[in-house]
């Protein structure tokens, strides 16, 4: 945002459900859907005289996407009750952590046209969702009655909540996405957003620039998506800075993205709001995590996204922004070191100063060869479709499979993304395609020779001009001849000869 | 330490309670009477004492990450005040 008058201040609070096959406080199913009141059972609908207890997985996982942030771990935690009425709450509290989170003090580095940022994990807790309504009448204003689904209920989730480090919507989208490739790459979350699996709320505020204090907030509550994220920071911004342009004052409430109308609308005043009446879970015993616990999940982390993105420029020479663009997603990442050990892609064995493998430049070749492919036509067919690259019909060792044709001279590189295209849409292996349409590269000279002769024959005037000094001509040749063999001859070939029969004229 | 009336009404829309004026009155004294009994501990020195989180000695009771079967859904909402096709109809909200 360019010469914006006011400084923009955000934090971020990320929820996400973690990847566990039971609920957190019973052995119900946290399976995405299903049919409505089935995944249900007397603790997760809080009746009277039941006990719930703690997953011990929902723990390690916390404590995962503690450490995986740079958290320090508590050593000493426990659960509280936040009560508020809600028809999605059957309990009329939420089970959650308020004073002794298990995870604090934690950062994030950033990557943006900036440069790159820290930004501060203020903690991250423990919690379970809330259940889900479907309103009667369709929109949420006009509805009669609300009817309620309880299967998403106490599916547990994690909190994070970073500092108000966030300076612009470009910085949140970044931090969102970075927080997203973490919790993929630990295993934590699968993070499908169109389930709801990660979602996030807002702080935002605007303060002149140089002033300390921070601005009145408003919070924008449940955006599960980055277009929305986008969409709905970009609109409260907006909002924001009207009002303290015509000198009013912005009032601190809880507001929601209308993507129908693109609005935030408030949903509530500062005075109903966040009183909560914390006291602790008297039915859940703390968590006591030893030292010995700690280091045992930290040594299980696996190799995280900057770690990854560091590997990828160092042993294959990847740019950095490549680098960062194919380790923000997990799918990609592993698409990639699966395409390069197809490939023969092999780093030395011997590490470099820095105590990265290198491979040799052949294999650099390689490896940005299908660095180009996945961030261009691949990428952009996968997100046609609405997949990941976890769904993409081309596996890598059949991308391979194309690169190697085209490294071989078998087909040209325009021949090559004809075959990719069938690829995609049939799933079968490129020297298939190209043997069933009879796409193989002609690159025998004798018979490119004749179809040059032919051509230049037709066309005397065009190598008049040619003889004139019109460069052009050449390139009107070579697109007859490229036209008369479907593409297929090898252009370095069909260059040579055509130049040698242009000069014997 | 004493509790005033509009506290006593703030907490009293919070627990969604409709007091009328001389229940607020009542409960004004009641609640105060129970905070200033509470508040003789105070009169112990608990400097040497931890604060307590939960009144068991207790710690990291956990179960195990298994699915077990769900309740079926008609006894699931056979309480229900009100339902409709297996949900729990409730108020609108918002």
């Amino acid at each position: 945002m360019q010469e914006f008058e006011f400084e923009i201040v955000m934090g971020l609070e990320i929820h996400s459900e973690l990847a566990t096959k039971s609920k957190i406080f019973c052995g119900c199913t946290t399976e995405f859907g299903g049919e409505q009141n089935t995944h249900v059972c007397p603790v997760c609908l809080g009746l009277p005289g039941v006990l719930p207890v703690l997953n011990r997985q929902v723990v390690e996982y916390a404590m995962t996407a503690g450490l995986a942030l740079n958290c320090t771990i508590a050593e000493f935690s426990k659960f509280d009750r936040k009560n508020y009425f809600y028809p999605d709450l059957p309990k009329a509290y939420q089970t959650s952590q308020y004073d002794l989170p298990i995870a604090e003090k934690g950062w994030v580095d950033i990557t943006t046209s900036q440069g790159t940022k820290r930004i501060g994990i203020t903690r991250v807790h423990m919690e379970e969702d809330a259940g889900k309504l479907v309103h009667g009448g369709g929109t949420l204003a006009g509805a009669g009655y609300s009817l309620a689904d309880y299967n998403r209920t106490a599916v547990p989730l994690i909190e994070i909540v970073s500092e108000p480090d966030i300076r612009s919507v470009e910085e949140a989208i970044a931090y969102m996405e970075h927080v997203k490739a973490i919790l993929e790459y630990t295993g934590v979350s699968d993070c499908k957003m169109e389930q709801g699996s990660l979602r996030c709320d807002a702080n935002i505020s605007l303060r002149p620039w140089g002033q300390k204090e921070f601005g009145v907030r408003s919070e924008l509550k449940n955006m599960n998506s980055f277009k929305t994220l986008q969409k709905a920071l970009e609109y409260e911004i907006e909002r924001q800075a009207e009002i303290l342009r015509d000198g009013g004052v912005v009032v601190q409430e809880t507001r929601m993205w209308d993507d129908a109308k693109g609005v935030t609308i408030s949903l509530r005043s500062k005075e109903e709001a966040h009183d909560y009446r914390y006291f602790p879970e008297p039915d859940l015993v703390p968590i006591i995590i030893s030292r010995e616990w700690v280091d045992r999940v930290r040594a299980a982390l696996p190799e995280l996204p900057e770690a990854r993105h560091e590997r990828l420029v160092a042993a294959y020479g990847l740019p950095s922004y490549d680098a960062g663009i194919i380790t923000d997603s997990k799918a990609m990442a592993d698409y990639f070191d699966a395409a390069c050990r197809h490939y023969g892609i092999e780093p030395s064995p011997i590490a470099d100063d820095d105590g990265y493998r290198q491979a040799d430049q052949q294999g650099k070749d390689r490896a940005k060869q299908i660095s180009n492919y996945m961030m261009g036509e691949l990428t952009r067919l996968v997100k046609e479709d609405g997949k990941g690259f976890e769904d993409c019909p081309i596996s890598p060792e059949n991308l391979v499979g194309l690169l190697q044709l085209l490294e071989a001279g078998t087909i040209s590189s325009k021949i090559a993304k004809t075959v990719f295209e069938t690829m995609y849409a049939t799933g079968k292996e490129a020297k298939v395609i190209v043997e069933e349409k009879g796409l193989v590269q002609i690159s025998d000279e004798g018979a490119i020779a004749k179809i040059v002769a032919e051509i230049v024959d037709k066309n005397p005037n065009v190598v008049a001009d040619y003889k004139a000094g019109k460069e052009k001509a050449v390139g009107f040749f070579v697109g007859q001849i490229m036209k008369a063999t479907k593409g297929k001859a090898n252009p370095g070939v069909v260059n040579q000869l055509l130049k040698a029969e242009l000069d014997r004229r | 330490m004493s509790l005033t009336k509009a506290e006593v009404e703030h907490v009293a829309m919070l627990a969604r309670l409709a007091l009328t004026d001389d229940e607020v009155a009542m409960y004004t004294t009641q609640l105060n009477a129970i905070l200033d009994y509470a508040q003789r501990l105070e009169a112990l020195d608990t400097s040497a004492v931890a604060p307590t989180a939960h009144v068991f000695p207790l710690h990291n009771v956990f179960r195990d990450d298994v699915v077990r079967p769900s309740m079926e859904q008609a006894k699931i909402v056979a309480n229900a005040p009100e339902e409709e096709d297996g949900f729990f109809r409730v108020p609108r909200i918002v």
